[in-house]
C-alpha cells in the first residue's frame, strides 16, 4: 500500500466519521465543527485528486464563510432540537427509499460514464489547474465573468438601496464622540465643604 | 500562452453604460435632495451616449467578439436604439411622479441603466451564458425597482411574487438550456444550430426546446405564464410599471429571436406549434380577461398579454418577413405602451394615482388636449386605421396568411375585434361622462412635451409607417 492510499484512505475514514457525526451529535454546534471537520477532509481528498482549485475554494468558501455564517445562525438563535428529533421512525422509509434512488442514479452514472473511457491522465508536476482555470475565466469568458460581476453588483445596490433607512429615533453610539470624550464632559467636581462631625 | 486581445471595439456601447451607471452611482453619494437632478440628467445623457455610439459604430453584417459569446449585428443595434429611446421616456415621465412620492433616488436611475445593460446584452447575446446573464441582470434590477416603494404593501407583494415567478422562470430557462448543452456539448448558439441541423435531433433537444420556451414566454407575459403580469402591473409604482411594460418587451423579443431563430431553427415545426398554442391562449385570456378590469393598470397589463400574443403570431410563422412583423409591432407596442401609462403618470398627483378607470371620466374637459392624446394610443392599440398599431396588426396577419395560417389569422382578427370594447370604453368615458373630479391637469413642461409628442408620433408613424417597415425588414433580410 502506497503512501497515497493510506492519505486516502485516513482522511476518507475521517469524513465518513465526520459526516455520520454530523447527523447524530444533539448539539447543532458540534454537528456544525463535524461538517467543517467533513470540508476539510474531502478538500484533502481534492488534493490528492490533483483538483488543487477546488481544495482551496471549499476550505475558502465553505470552511471559512459559509459555515462561519452557520455557525451565527446556531448560536443567535438558540433552536431547541428535540422537537426536530422526533418521528425519527416515520419519516425512516421515505429517507431510504430516497437513499436508494441516488445510490441507483449514482450508479448508473458513474458506471455508464466510466465503461467505456479510461482514467484520464495524469499531469506533470509542473501543471497547475488554478492557473488553467483562470486563463480560461480571463480570455475565453471574459465576457461571461465580468456580466456575473455586474450581477453582484447589482445585488449589492439592490439589496442596500431596500434595507438602509435613517431611523432616527433608534439609539446608537457614536464611536467618534466617545473617543474625543474628555474628562469634563462626563465628571463634574463639586466643592462642598466637609461635613462636621460633632 | 496564445491570448488575442478581443475585439472591444463591438462592445463600447455596453462598456459605456456600464461605466455611467458605476459613475452615476458614485457621483449621487454626494449629492443633496436639491442636486439631485443631476443623477436624472447624467442617467439621461448615458442613454443619448449609448445611442451616439451604437449609431455611429453601426454596420451592416454580424461581428462576434469575447470568444463568440457577443455578437453585433443590424437587428441588435436597431433594437438597442429603441432600448434607449423608451427608456429616456421612461425616465422623463417618471421624473415629476417620483419627485412627489420620495422616490426620487439615485437608485431608480442606476438601477434602470444596469436593466439597460442587462437588456443590451441579452439583445446581443450569442452564447446561452449570455443569454442568461444578461437576462438574469435585467430580472434583478426590476424586482429591485418594483420593490423600492417600500413602505407600500401593494408594492411589497408585487416584487414578491415578481421575484418568486420570475426566479421559477429563470430555473426553467437553465433546464433546458442545460439539456440542450447536454445533447450537442455547446453553449454557442450558432454550434448548437449546426449540431441540431447535421445531426439526427434526439428527444432530448425538443425535451429542452420545451423549457427554453417556457422560460421565454414566463418573460413576455404569454398566458398560461402570465400570472405575474397583472399583479406586479397594478401594485408597481407606476413608474416602474411604464419602465416594464416597456423597453424588456424588446428585450424579451429579442432573446426569443436569439433562442429560437438563431439557435434552434431546426427544431422550428416544434416550436411553431408551442407558440400556436400560447398566442391563442394568450389572445383569449388578454382580450377577455381586460373587459372585466376597473383598474386602467390591470387593464393594460391584460392588453399586454393579448399585444404578446400577437407578437408570437409574427414570430411563428417562421419566414423572415415574420420575424420583421413580430419585430414592428414589439417596437410599435413599446410606443403605444410608453404614452398609455404615461398618461395614468400625468392624471396622477400628489397623493392621488390615476388608477381606476372612472379617473378617466370627462378627461376632454379637464384636458381636451391630453384626451386627444389617449384616444391616438387606444385607437392605435385597438387597431383603427391610420394609428402605428393598425400597421402592425396588419403586417402580422399578412405574414400569416402568407404563411398558410389564415385560420389563426382569423382568430387573431376575431380577438382584436373583441379586445377593441375596452379600448373604446376609455374613449367613451373620456368624452361622454362628466368629470367626478374637476381639478386641472398639473403644470409639467417636459412631461406635457414629452407626451404630447409620443401620441403625435403614434398617428404620425401610422400615416407614414413606411420608414420603420423598411428597417425591420431590412435588419432580417
Amino acid at each position: 500500500m502506497g503512501f497515497e492510499q493510506i492519505v486516502f484512505y485516513v482522511f476518507s475514514a475521517t469524513l465518513l466519521f465526520a459526516g455520520t457525526m454530523v447527523i447524530t451529535v444533539r448539539n447543532p454546534v458540534h454537528a456544525a465543527m463535524f461538517l467543517v471537520l467533513a470540508f476539510f477532509s474531502s478538500s484533502a481528498l481534492w488534493l490528492l485528486l490533483e483538483a488543487e482549485f477546488l481544495a482551496i475554494v471549499l476550505v475558502l468558501v465553505y470552511v471559512g464563510a459559509v459555515m462561519v455564517l452557520f455557525l451565527f445562525v446556531v448560536m443567535m438563535l438558540d433552536i431547541n432540537l428535540i422537537p426536530l428529533r422526533e418521528g425519527f421512525m416515520r419519516y425512516l422509509p421515505v429517507g431510504v427509499m430516497i437513499a436508494l434512488v441516488v445510490i441507483a442514479m449514482m450508479a448508473y452514472v458513474v458506471g455508464s460514464e466510466f465503461s467505456g473511457h479510461s482514467i484520464p491522465a495524469r499531469h506533470g508536476a509542473d501543471y497547475n489547474n488554478i492557473a488553467e482555470l483562470g486563463r480560461i475565466l480571463y480570455t475565453d469568458y471574459v465576457y461571461p465573468f465580468e456580466l456575473a460581476a455586474v450581477i453582484l453588483l447589482v445585488a449589492i445596490i439592490a439589496a442596500i438601496s431596500l434595507t438602509l433607512r435613517r431611523r432616527p429615533m433608534v439609539k446608537h453610539q457614536d464611536p467618534d464622540a466617545q473617543v474625543k470624550v474628555k474628562k469634563e464632559d462626563r465628571l463634574r467636581v463639586v466643592k462642598m465643604d466637609a461635613e462636621k462631625n460633632n | 500562452m496564445d491570448f488575442a486581445i478581443p475585439n472591444y471595439q463591438v462592445a463600447i456601447p455596453e462598456m459605456f453604460i456600464l461605466a455611467m451607471a458605476c459613475i452615476i452611482l458614485l457621483v449621487d453619494l454626494f449629492l443633496t435632495e436639491r442636486t439631485r437632478s443631476v443623477t436624472y440628467l447624467l442617467s439621461q445623457s448615458a442613454l443619448l451616449g449609448a445611442a451616439v455610439l451604437t449609431l455611429t459604430t453601426f454596420s451592416e453584417g454580424s461581428q462576434l467578439a469575447f470568444s463568440d459569446t457577443f455578437v453585433r449585428d443590424a437587428k441588435g443595434d436597431v433594437l438597442k436604439a429603441f432600448i434607449y429611446l423608451s427608456t429616456f421616456m421612461v425616465f422623463l415621465y417618471a421624473r415629476s411622479y417620483l419627485q412627489v412620492r420620495n422616490l426620487f433616488k439615485g437608485e431608480f436611475y442606476v438601477l434602470g441603466l444596469f436593466a439597460v445593460l442587462g437588456m443590451m446584452v441579452m439583445v446581443s447575446a450569442h452564447n446561452l451564458l449570455t443569454v442568461y446573464l444578461g437576462l438574469e441582470l435585467l430580472s434583478l434590477a426590476l424586482y429591485a425597482m418594483v420593490a423600492l416603494q417600500r413602505d407600500s404593501i401593494f408594492a411589497s407583494e408585487a416584487a414578491m411574487k415578481y421575484f418568486i415567478l420570475g426566479a421559477l422562470a429563470s430555473g426553467m430557462l437553465l433546464y433546458g438550456m442545460s439539456m440542450l448543452y447536454g445533447a450537442s456539448g455547446s453553449l454557442d448558439l450558432s454550434e448548437i444550430s449546426r449540431q441540431i441541423t447535421t445531426n439526427q435531433m434526439s428527444l432530448v433537444t425538443v425535451f429542452a426546446l420545451v423549457f427554453i420556451v417556457v422560460g421565454v414566454a414566463f418573460k413576455l407575459g404569454a398566458v398560461p405564464f402570465h400570472m405575474w403580469v397583472p399583479d406586479v402591473y397594478q401594485g408597481a409604482p407606476t413608474a416602474v410599471t411604464l419602465f416594464i411594460a416597456s423597453a424588456p418587451k424588446i428585450a424579451a423579443f429579442a432573446m426569443m429571436i436569439r433562442l429560437l431563430v438563431d439557435g434552434l431553427s431546426g427544431l422550428q415545426s416544434h416550436w411553431q406549434d408551442m407558440l400556436i398554442i400560447l398566442s391563442v391562449l394568450s389572445l383569449a385570456v388578454g382580450n377577455l380577461f381586460a373587459i372585466a378590469q376597473t383598474n386602467i393598470k390591470r387593464m393594460l397589463a391584460y392588453s399586454t398579454i393579448s399585444h404578446m400574443g400577437f407578437l408570437m403570431l409574427g414570430v411563428l410563422t417562421g419566414s423572415s418577413e415574420g420575424y420583421a412583423a413580430a419585430m414592428f409591432y414589439t417596437i410599435s407596442y413599446t410606443l403605444m405602451s410608453l404614452a398609455a401609462f404615461g398618461m395614468v403618470v400625468l392624471l396622477s398627483r400628489t397623493g392621488f394615482e390615476a388608477e381606476r378607470i372612472d379617473d378617466f371620466k370627462g378627461l376632454n374637459e379637464r384636458s381636451p388636449w391630453f384626451a386627444l392624446v389617449m384616444m391616438f394610443v387606444m385607437f392605435s392599440m385597438a387597431g383603427v386605421p391610420v394609428f402605428l398599431g393598425f400597421w402592425a396588426k396588419l403586417f402580422v396577419l399578412k405574414e400569416l396568411v402568407h404563411a398558410g395560417m389564415t385560420w389563426l389569422a382569423i382568430v387573431a382578427v376575431i380577438f382584436s375585434v373583441i379586445g377593441v370594447f375596452y379600448y373604446l370604453r376609455i374613449i367613451k368615458l373620456m368624452y361622454f361622462d362628466k368629470a367626478e373630479d374637476k381639478s386641472p391637469i398639473e403644470k409639467n413642461l417636459d412631461l406635457h412635451f414629452a407626451l404630447s409628442l409620443n401620441g403625435v408620433g403614434i398617428l404620425a408613424m401610422g400615416i407614414l409607417p413606411g420608414s420603420l417597415m423598411a428597417l425591420c425588414i431590412s435588419v432580417f433580410v
